[in-house]
Order: structure tokens, then C-alpha cells, then sequence
């Protein structure tokens, strides 16, 4: 048994925690928050070239990592600064369903997304499916050799910076079927789609997007027709994992901040830190910040497992994460006081991040009742 | 023991009900439904109103022009008017400074002042809190020094909460430096378009603009303006601050706030049905149902015994602590159940226009909410200082 990390992804580690730290301070990464496209191009592209997007693929797919380790590495650092640049989006789930599913045509958009020329997005939840995968109800209906879309996604992220879209909708059966669902790579200027968009309380951009008769060729498929599902899991099981670590990162940023101010903050003549009251208080969030990079740890490391072992562990990781995350989250400003409250303050941000997590992937409750269930099965 | 409300005042449950059915706006309660700022204007509007009405100053004895309704005739008020989603009653002036003046300020600035404070003339802003004193709040810094018919304030407060929308703020200044902490404060009453002032607004991490900051550089403020004596700034301060912790339990909003979280659940699906018949989603709103509703007894408890003339004590406290701890909670619930649609930043809602908000279950800005209610266990005092109080109160001299 060995907790290290290989010299490579230690080296990945260190040089984008420089990156971050002389890059994205809390006034720049404010800056960013406020733009009109809620993310940086600079730093997209600075990030593409120190490798970042590219240790989130595999060697065959075109990169020079993809396994749960080099996932949690890059998203932990980024959770620590607090950033809001759509890899998770971009990068795991829509280009990492083009390098599970694409042929070797579609397979070229994943190195164009790794040199920072791409950016894509996921849409695949709807207004009535909240946290359901299988619960799809756009369709995709075969016009002679063309494919017609119908239907509305809801809160895709990324959805207006991207170049293209990885839709999902049903060629068959009911909502709530695994069976059916297909997935297409919809061009972002495509005839019939509609992207609203809106900036999002703890950073960057979503939108709802509309297929109106969306028309696409046959080779816009990804995969087999009506066979994306289990892709679809296995991909959102690394982006869950991979928001864990992020979350876990924004964790460690909360606990150094809420120590820092209890050793400095002057209350009564004394740093407040020196009462008992928050010094046990701060006691149990560091506990718990080690139980959640343990849950982290076990949602890597089993990522590559058969379906029943992989989807347990990530829904375990998710739901400790929503639990310890609420707890830091609200026990850091809690103990800060008003100054936790101010935009200005890292911690806002930083709270934010962890709260909003929640509400991705399935919160914690719905990964409890599914870790109920996956554990009798 | 008798859990019902007698006849008086179970007809004017029904005088309160009928009097907001028809004098409430509906553009106002429906902002304070969805969680909208008022503004100023919706502010003024709903107090002129109220005015009207003579149930403006419900805390006022008559001689003042207040109604004189006793704790538990404010408690319906307030529990209907929630119930309604009527705005909130701006408390800086009707129920801090007003107390404060009745009990120590001079005849003339009670003819003064309290007349301003009813007809909305005057809206006032509160500076006690500094960047450097917060829950130690006597070891304020901001100088007041005389100079012959005038005081030369100097500081900076914070957290002062509307004050973009004051005209005057009243102030805790040092005017002593070398006696005890408590026995050098004043309490004073400054105009906020004195040269020397500037206001800056603090944005908050929903977004929100409602707290400021206020700079004092050689402000000059007439000597009259001092309430009560020089240097007894403390004993008057504590005296407001048990009148900020009226309503402090909050059990209107938190019952109004489970409601929310209901329709919101009713309407949300998951896994093809309503979240609300979610066991799990289920018992979290039952469980929060069942700490309110024993609270909201608590609360009735406390209130007959004021009502009957005794001063609340460390009750008011430990109302505070699991009050806010309920209210948190409930806004934990709704945003919980807005499920992805939580992750919007409503801000167009907060500012007033919510057109762009995509929310199918039209649960409002509820991620917003349970951040800007963060503040709740914060302010007033933090809940750490109503646990210690509790802790001397009840420990004897525990540290």
C-alpha cells in the first residue's frame, strides 16, 4: 500500500498550484467572476499549456494520464483556488464522452480540446430529471438519412462558450429507461438550438438549451444508437469524482483561511482561536477534512472497478462530501463572522463553491438512498 | 395550562388578518415572497401605511403615538404578517433608537425625533459594530471629542445595515479613553449629510447590497445631539439591544420559509415523483417541522411572561440560538430541493426584474437566501455570545 503520489503527478501537482497561485488571486479570479464570458481565456489556454487538460485523457485518447489519480490531482488543485474555468465540464464529461464513444473522425475534437482550441459542453439533464441519468425525455427521431432533435436541457454549463454540444436524447422507450438514450455532437450554431444563458451563484455560466427540430447528419451519433447510458455513468462517475476533489480542495482552502483568522482575529484581548468553544469547532472540521480526502481516495482509486463497485464508492464520496462540505462551509464563515460574508473575502467564494457541489451530480441525499441501494444489490 | 388564545385575541388575529388582506400591496408581497430586495420606495410605502393604520410603532407607549400592543399582540402581528409576506418592519429607528429615547433622551428631542420616525421623515441606520469590534463590542474605537458646542467624531463603523438609504445614524463613540472600556462610550445621533461622512456599500456573497460601511473624518455634530449623559453610551446600548431581540425567535419567517419549502418539494420531481413524497426529502421537513413547532411553543411561553410584566433574560437567548439554528435549517431544505435549478445566480431576482431566472418550480433566488441567512447566527450577537451568556447565566461564571 502506498498513499504517495507518482513523481509525475507530483510534478503536475506543484507546477499548477505555481500556476494558480501566480495567476489566480482572489482579486483576478473576482475580475473573472464579473466578465461577461465568466471564465478567462488566458488562463484556459495557460492551463492547456501546462498540460492540465491533457492529464485528464488517457495516452490512446491523446493525453498522458486519464486514470482517477491524475483526475482528483488536477480538480483538488483547482478547487483550492477556487477555479472557475469549465474543465469539469469541457474537459471530463463532453470531451471525455467524444474519447469513450467517438470514432476516429470525432476523436479529433478531443485533441483540439486538449491543445485549448475546443470548448464543449454536456447537455443532458432536464427540467423534470433532476439528479436521474436514465430520465430522458428529449427525442431523436430518424427523417430518412438525417436525425431530428426535440426537447429542453437544463442548466448546461458552459453551453454558450461552447464550440459544440454532447446532446443527449432517446431513440426509444420510455423516461426512466437506461435503454434508448443516444448521444450527438450538436455544432453550437446548428439550426433549431436555442441557448439562454445566466451566471451561476458560485461562478461561470449555464444555459438553458432548447432543440427546436435540431437536423444532423447520421455521423453526429456518438456510439451506438440507443447505447449511451452506461457511458454516460461511467463518465459522470469521474466528473462526480473529479468534483469531490475539487470540493475536497475548496475544503482545505476553508480550513487554512478559518485557522489563519482564529490565530489573528483579536476578540476579548486574546485571538479568538484561544477560546475552547471554536478551538473544538475548528478541531472537528479538520477531522472531518481528513475523512473527506479519505472518501476522495476510495472514489479514485475504484474508478476503474466493474459498474457495482465504481458507483458505490463514488456515492459514497458524494454523499460524505455533501455532509462535510456543509459543515465547513457554514462553520468556516460561522466562525470568521461577518467578514466571511463579503464578496471580497476568499472564503465567499471558497463557501460557495462548496455549497453549490451539492446541487451537481445528485446531492446528498440522493447518493445516500443510491448507495442503499447499489449495497443490496 | 391552556394552549388556546383567549377571545380578544383571537379577534384580532382576525383584525390583522383582515387588515393585510386589504391594505397590503400585492407588488410587495410578492417581491418578500420571492425573496426580492423592496428598495427603498417599497420600504417607505409599507411603513405609511402601516402608519395609517396606527400599527406602525406597536412597541410605543400610547403617549408616544405608539399602539402599546402587548408581546403576545405583536407576536400574532408578526406571525400573520409573515404568514402574508408582508416586507418586514425596518427596526432601526421604530424599535432601537425609539426605546432609547423614551427611556433617556431629553423632552426635546423626544418631541423631535419620534414624530420624524412615524411619518418616515427620518430613516435611520445603526453604527455600533467596527472592523476591530464585533462580538466585543465595547472595545469600539470611533472618537467623539468636544469641542465647544460640538463633537468631532472620527472612525469608521461597519455592517451598517440599509445605511445606503439613511438620513441619520445613531453611534456608539468613545468619548473616554482612560477609564474602563464600557465607561467611556457615548451615544450619539449624526446626520448622515454631515461633511465628513462617506458611505460605502459592502457586496455580500448572494450579491446583495445591504450592509455598508461609514467613514467619520472631523464630523462635526451638535453637542444636543448627545442622548442621556456623556460617558453612559454602554448602559444604553445594552438597553436597546434586549428591544432588537423582540421577534427574535423569527418564528413567522421560519413558518412562512416551510411553506416555501413544501411547494417547492410538491412541485420539483425526482425519480418521476414529487420530491415531497421522498422519504427521505420527507423526514428532513418533518424534522424541521417538529423542532418549529416546539420552538414556536417556546416562544408563546416566553411571551405570556412578558406580557404579564416580567422581563425576559436569558430565554431571549437561547430564542436567538434556536431560532436562527431552525431558520438556517429551513433554508438549507428549500435550497436543497431546488435540486440543479439552486445553482442560478438570481441576481436579476434580488435586483427586482426576474425574467431571465429558469427555474421551472419558481422557487426564487433559495441558494441566495441560505447564504445571505448566514448572518443570522452573526449578527445581534453571534450565537457563540448568546451561548456564553447562557453558559454565565445558568453556570455561574463560566469562561
Amino acid at each position: 500500500m502506498n498513499f504517495d503520489l507518482t513523481e509525475e503527478r507530483q510534478m503536475l501537482q506543484d507546477s499548477l498550484r505555481r500556476f494558480l497561485r501566480d495567476k489566480y488571486d482572489t482579486a483576478t479570479r473576482n475580475g473573472i467572476l464579473e466578465s461577461d464570458a465568466g471564465f478567462s481565456a488566458e488562463i484556459w489556454n495557460g492551463l492547456a499549456e501546462l498540460g492540465v487538460i491533457g492529464a485528464l485523457f488517457t495516452e490512446e485518447q491523446g493525453g498522458f494520464g486519464g486514470a482517477g489519480f491524475d483526475v482528483t490531482t488536477v480538480f483538488e488543485e483547482l478547487g483550492r483556488a477556487g477555479v472557475v474555468e469549465p474543465l469539469l465540464d469541457s474537459a471530463v464529461l463532453a470531451g471525455g464522452l467524444i474519447a469513450d464513444l467517438g470514432n476516429e473522425t470525432q476523436q479529433e475534437h478531443v485533441e483540439a480540446l486538449i491543445g485549448g482550441e475546443l470548448q464543449l459542453a454536456f447537455a443532458h439533464g432536464e427540467p423534470g430529471s433532476r439528479y436521474d441519468l436514465n430520465r430522458v425525455t428529449s427525442t431523436a427521431a430518424q427523417n430518412g438519412s438525417d436525425i431530428v432533435l426535440n426537447g429542453r436541457k437544463a442548466v448546461v454549463a458552459n453551453a454558450e462558450a461552447a464550440d459544440m454540444l454532447v446532446v443527449s436524447a432517446r431513440e426509444s422507450g420510455e423516461a426512466g429507461d437506461e435503454a434508448g438514450i443516444s448521444l450527438f455532437l450538436v455544432p453550437a450554431d446548428a439550426k433549431g438550438l436555442t441557448v439562454t444563458g445566466y451566471a451561476l451563484l458560485a461562478g461561470g455560466r449555464a444555459a438553458e438549451v432548447t432543440l427546436d427540430d435540431v437536423t444532423l447528419p447520421e455521423s453526429a451519433r456518438l456510439g451506438a444508437a440507443g447505447k449511451a447510458f452506461d457511458a454516460i455513468e461511467a463518465r459522470t462517475a469521474v466528473a462526480t469524482t473529479a468534483l469531490c476533489a475539487e470540493t475536497l480542495g475548496a475544503m482545505e482552502t476553508a480550513c487554512t483561511l478559518t485557522r489563519e483568522y482564529l490565530g489573528t482575529r483579536k476578540q476579548f484581548g486574546r485571538p479568538i482561536g484561544s477560546f475552547q468553544a471554536l478551538a473544538h469547532r475548528m478541531s472537528d472540521l479538520l477531522i472531518d477534512l481528513e475523512q473527506a480526502r479519505s472518501a476522495v481516495i476510495n472514489a479514485a482509486g475504484h474508478l476503474a472497478d466493474d459498474r457495482a463497485s465504481r458507483e458505490r464508492h463514488v456515492s459514497a464520496a458524494k454523499n460524505l462530501m455533501g455532509r462535510v462540505g456543509r459543515l465547513v462551509s457554514e462553520d468556516s464563515i460561522q466562525m470568521h463572522g461577518g467578514i466571511a460574508m463579503t464578496q471580497e473575502y476568499e472564503l465567499a467564494h471558497i463557501a460557495k463553491r462548496i455549497t453549490i457541489a451539492d446541487h451537481r451530480f445528485g446531492d446528498t441525499d440522493h447518493h445516500l438512498e443510491r448507495f442503499i441501494a447499489l449495497s443490496a444489490a | 395550562m391552556d394552549l388556546s388564545y383567549s377571545d380578544e385575541e383571537r379577534a384580532f388575529r382576525e383584525d390583522v388578518r383582515a387588515f393585510l388582506a386589504e391594505k397590503l400591496p400585492k407588488d410587495l408581497s410578492d417581491k418578500v415572497k420571492r425573496g426580492e430586495e423592496l428598495g427603498k420606495e417599497g420600504h417607505e410605502r409599507w411603513h405609511a401605511i402601516l402608519n395609517d393604520q396606527g400599527w406602525l410603532a406597536t412597541n410605543w407607549p400610547k403617549e408616544f403615538g405608539g399602539a402599546a400592543w402587548n408581546a403576545v399582540q405583536r407576536h400574532i402581528f408578526e406571525e400573520e404578517a409573515a404568514a402574508h409576506h408582508a416586507p418586514r418592519i425596518v427596526p432601526f429607528g421604530l424599535s432601537m433608537l425609539a426605546p432609547v429615547l423614551q427611556k433617556f433622551g431629553s423632552k426635546e428631542q423626544q418631541d423631535y425625533w419620534l414624530p420624524r420616525i412615524l411619518s418616515g421623515e427620518d430613516w435611520w441606520c445603526q453604527g455600533y459594530s467596527e472592523p476591530g469590534a464585533g462580538s466585543d463590542l465595547a472595545s469600539l474605537k470611533t472618537t467623539a471629542v468636544k469641542d465647544g458646542d460640538h463633537y468631532i467624531v472620527n472612525g469608521q463603523k461597519t455592517w451598517t445595515t440599509l445605511g445606503q438609504h439613511a438620513n441619520m445614524i445613531f453611534c456608539l463613540v468613545r468619548t473616554d479613553k482612560d477609564v474602563k472600556q464600557q465607561e467611556g462610550i457615548s451615544f450619539l445621533l449624526i446626520d448622515m449629510d454631515t461633511p465628513g461622512i462617506t458611505v460605502r456599500p459592502i457586496i455580500l456573497l448572494d450579491g446583495s447590497a445591504e450592509v455598508n460601511e461609514v467613514f467619520f473624518d472631523n464630523v462635526k455634530v451638535p453637542a444636543e445631539n448627545l442622548v442621556g449623559e456623556e460617558n453612559k453610551g454602554w448602559t444604553y446600548a445594552k438597553y436597546l439591544l434586549t428591544h432588537e431581540r423582540t421577534n427574535i425567535a423569527g418564528v413567522g419567517f421560519s413558518q412562512a420559509g416551510l411553506s416555501a419549502v413544501k411547494r417547492i418539494a410538491k412541485s420539483e420531481m425526482a425519480g418521476g415523483r414529487p420530491l415531497i413524497e421522498n422519504p427521505h426529502f420527507a423526514a428532513r421537513v418533518a424534522q424541521a417541522e417538529i423542532d418549529l413547532m416546539a420552538m414556536a411553543t417556546t416562544n408563546l411561553r416566553i411571551i405570556s411572561k412578558a406580557a404579564a410584566g416580567q422581563a425576559p433574560g436569558v430565554e431571549s437567548s437561547m430564542l436567538k440560538v434556536k431560532g436562527t439554528i431552525i431558520r438556517q435549517e429551513i433554508n438549507d431544505l428549500a435550497r436543497r430541493a431546488a435540486g440543479v435549478y439552486a445553482m442560478p445566480f438570481a441576481s436579476e431576482a434580488v435586483a427586482g426584474s426576474n425574467d431571465a431566472l429558469p427555474d421551472p418550480n419558481d422557487a426564487g433566488p433559495v441558494a441566495a437566501q441560505y447564504f445571505n441567512n448566514r448572518k443570522l447566527s452573526i449578527f445581534g450577537g453571534s450565537n457563540e455570545i448568546q451561548r456564553q451568556i447562557i453558559a454565565k447565566t445558568m453556570l455561574g461564571g463560566a469562561k
